[in-house]
């Protein structure tokens, strides 16, 4: 499928801010299922530069901005031929260890109720295959989390989503890699898109988590939507949880009230 | 006090001078060192162990000695230990051959919260992660030392060693004149010498050193501002550096100004917010991108601390053999490890006879000293390791060596520890001695500073 993104983030500050820097991850990396045609990111007049490949694959690059900035845009616009993997990523160069991936953050600690739900959802699995395990523990959070946009806040974490029964895509990703971790399984945040249709659950700017499978290496799980990656999926960029796998973070000086605009639209070919 | 015929020398120079000191002098200039340091400022706990940050450590004016074979070994032994720490930083961010050799479990090192994701797959400048490496022995015996831990991040302490030989020099100079003590003056010029060595390859032209500190609340300030003197560069806070295209600049009354070498005395968590800790106010934003794209190296490198992590600290042999190919020189402390499950039992069995740690742990903190503890302070300890096996390794006490040191009824023996602090760059320096710690109290063997240890001024003796 070939799909066309437009991403574009605006930051308006009430009174200009004295300077600020981002470092972004805003550029997928081709792998067995996305080639990336053509992709560019414009960030108005912001110096660009300190840009690499970090260990994980992703392009990493920071910029910055001279004070005073009243607003800054960053315009993201992609096409890409993507094809259906059964979530599986492949052909895809990273030097991370996948076992790095069971650290634990704030965000995706795993307390009882996730050990539990963890151990619940594997019981009697012990015997089949890793792939099977997986997703047992992908359908499980879906079941423990009700997909309702409103009832988490950005820095919810995994056991507190858990608890309220309630969440979205980011929820769902950090409570998927918190019941791997806790049956010892890697497992990592994923932020890519989603060309969503209308049945989908979502925006188009989308997570998931990918966990290691033996056998198969990383394989991608939406449990928001009970799914593997397939060709409407585009994938970003990963981290240990959201915060980690942030396309874009950055720092600004205190005391500057910051509005955020975020578009994303995700097209087929054939809707254009 | 040992033997060997220049040491007796030595410790024979040291006994008439003390002998000949009247108790009034002795005071006398007991205070006028504590006056000295006092005036300098130097106060903070040695190697961050917390506690009062004004509080004066105790000096103690008997210098420890060692003779120039001694320390020949010792020197040895520690230059080929920071080597190995460097070839294995260097190869669990690369190619692992370590572990896929067998020689370290992976988990130990992937699974360990200092391992750095953001480290793997980059080569700082020479190869080299930790270019300030401190080794904290003890001697057990008169041609036997022991590693008790290695500190691959920012090892402090060092301006006692450098300040204690000063204090010595203005109050006795007489000694110095009596016995030839090798200098330990020339450690600023080395570690200037040694952060210019490993300035990036993208730096064209003389590097630009600064020394980067969380500010003046922090215990060690004291040391930052000192080394930057010393050294002739600038000390700098987060707030002073900005990250603008590929580089890191430094905020100069002459506008910006590019720097290269980055002596940072801040954790990896806190220096930069867009890669680590969000919330870290004491950091540079966009650092580590400017970092892994060789604009700007930072000593020690973010992920170092893997390193000297004590789980890992067991291996160090290991790595002697695998990445050098020679024997160890300086030997480990005998360490089981409670995650392992044939020392876990030994452990539990024998905690009345063994010293008990923290992996993580520092500074004589959660620590069990099985010989010195009463039975409720034992069950405890047994509690906790019972619930996290992993969180702790127990080694033996050791019948540390012990030195003469001034106590209230004239000179005593008290035992103690050493921290020589060796630099890693372009070559590998060692100035000859260290620090010296010594546990005040009879009997202790605990010198941390923060459980009433003090300094001593440390003579290797020249040929």
């Amino acid at each position: 499928m070939r799909l066309n993104v437009k991403h574009v983030t605006r930051y308006s500050f009430d009174t200009p801010a004295r300077g600020l820097v981002q470092t972004h991850k805003l550029i997928p990396s081709t792998c067995g299922s996305q080639n990336i045609l053509s992709w560019t990111v414009t960030t108005g007049d912001a110096i660009r530069g300190a840009a690499f490949r970090d260990s994980a694959g992703d392009m990493v690059e920071t910029i910055s901005v001279r004070g005073p900035v009243d607003e800054l845009v960053i315009e993201v616009i992609g096409e890409v031929e993507t094809v259906d993997l059964f979530g599986v990523l492949r052909n895809y160069r990273e030097t991370v260890p996948p076992t790095t991936y069971l650290r634990r953050t704030r965000m995706i600690r795993p307390d009882t109720a996730l050990r539990e739900l963890s151990a619940a959802a594997l019981e009697g699995l012990d015997g089949d295959s890793a792939l099977n395990r997986a997703h047992a523990l992908a359908r499980a959070v879906n079941e423990a989390i009700e997909y309702v946009p409103g009832a988490t806040e950005e820095m919810t974490t995994a056991a507190e989503a858990l608890a309220g029964g309630k969440g979205v895509c980011q929820d769902h990703t950090h409570a998927l890699i918190a019941v791997a971790h806790a049956a010892d399984i890697p497992a990592r945040y994923v932020a890519g898109y989603l060309h969503s249709g209308e049945d989908a659950m979502g925006e188009a700017s989308h997570a998931w988590a990918e966990l290691y499978v033996q056998g198969l290496g990383w394989v991608g799980f939406d449990a928001s939507n009970r799914c593997c990656p397939d060709e409407r999926y585009i994938r970003l960029c990963s981290g240990y949880d959201a915060q980690d796998a942030a396309p874009i973070r950055g720092i600004m000086n205190a005391g500057v009230k910051e509005h955020l605009d975020v578009s994303v639209a995700v097209m087929s070919q054939y809707q254009q | 006090m040992l033997n060997g015929a220049e040491v007796r020398a030595a410790y024979e120079s040291l006994e008439r001078w003390h002998k000949s000191m009247p108790d009034d002098l002795r005071s006398l200039k007991q205070s006028e060192a504590e006056n000295l340091f006092k005036r300098v400022g130097i106060t903070f706990a040695v190697y961050g162990e917390g506690g009062d940050p004004e509080r004066l450590i105790p000096f103690d004016m008997f210098p420890r000695v060692f003779t120039n074979s001694e320390w020949r070994k010792l020197d040895r032994g520690i230059r080929q230990r920071a080597a190995a720490l460097n070839a294995f930083l260097a190869d669990v961010y690369d190619r692992g051959e370590i572990i896929k050799a067998g020689r370290i479990p992976e988990h130990l090192i992937t699974k360990n919260a200092a391992f750095e994701k953001a480290a793997i797959g980059f080569r700082p400048p020479r190869n080299i992660y930790s270019h300030i490496v401190g080794i904290d022995l003890v001697r057990t015996g008169a041609d036997q030392f022991f590693v008790l831990e290695d500190n691959c991040r920012t090892p402090s302490g060092v301006s006692y060693m450098l300040q204690n030989r000063e204090v010595m020099m203005r109050m006795f100079p007489q000694l110095f004149v009596e016995n030839r003590i090798a200098p330990v003056d020339g450690y600023a010029r080395l570690l200037k010498k040694t952060l210019a060595s490993v300035a990036p390859l993208k730096c064209d032209s003389e590097p630009t050193v600064v020394i980067l500190t969380p500010g003046q609340f922090n215990s060690a300030y004291y040391e930052h501002s000192y080394l930057a003197d010393l050294m002739g560069v600038e000390l700098v806070e987060g707030q002073d550096l900005f990250v603008e295209g590929d580089f890191v600049w430094m905020k100069t009354t002459e506008g910006p100004k590019k720097v290269d070498v980055i002596y940072r005395r801040l954790d990896d968590d806190f220096i930069d917010p867009l890669c680590f800790r969000p919330d870290s106010m004491l950091g540079v934003p966009g650092l580590m991108s400017v970092y892994r794209s060789g604009g700007v190296n930072i000593c020690s490198c973010p992920g170092a601390g893997v390193a000297d992590d004590k789980a890992i600290y067991t291996y160090v042999p290991e790595m002697i053999r695998f990445y050098l190919g020679e024997a160890p020189i300086l030997e480990n402390v005998p360490t089981w490890q409670c995650a392992k499950n044939d020392d876990y039992k030994y452990v539990l069995e024998h905690l009345s006879e063994l010293v008990v740690k923290e992996v993580h742990g520092s500074g004589g903190y959660g620590m069990l000293v099985g010989p010195a503890s009463d039975k409720s302070t034992i069950e405890l300890f047994r509690q906790k390791i019972i619930e996290n096996p992993g969180n702790y390794i127990a080694q033996p006490t050791l019948s540390l060596s012990a030195c003469p040191t001034f106590v209230d009824a004239g000179i005593a023996p008290r035992h103690v520890d050493l921290r020589p602090y060796c630099l890693v760059g372009e070559t590998i320096e060692l100035v000859p001695g260290g620090l010296t710690r010594v546990a005040m109290t009879e009997g202790s063997l605990v010198v941390n500073s923060s459980q009433g240890g003090g300094v001593k001024d440390t003579w290797v003796l020249a040929e």
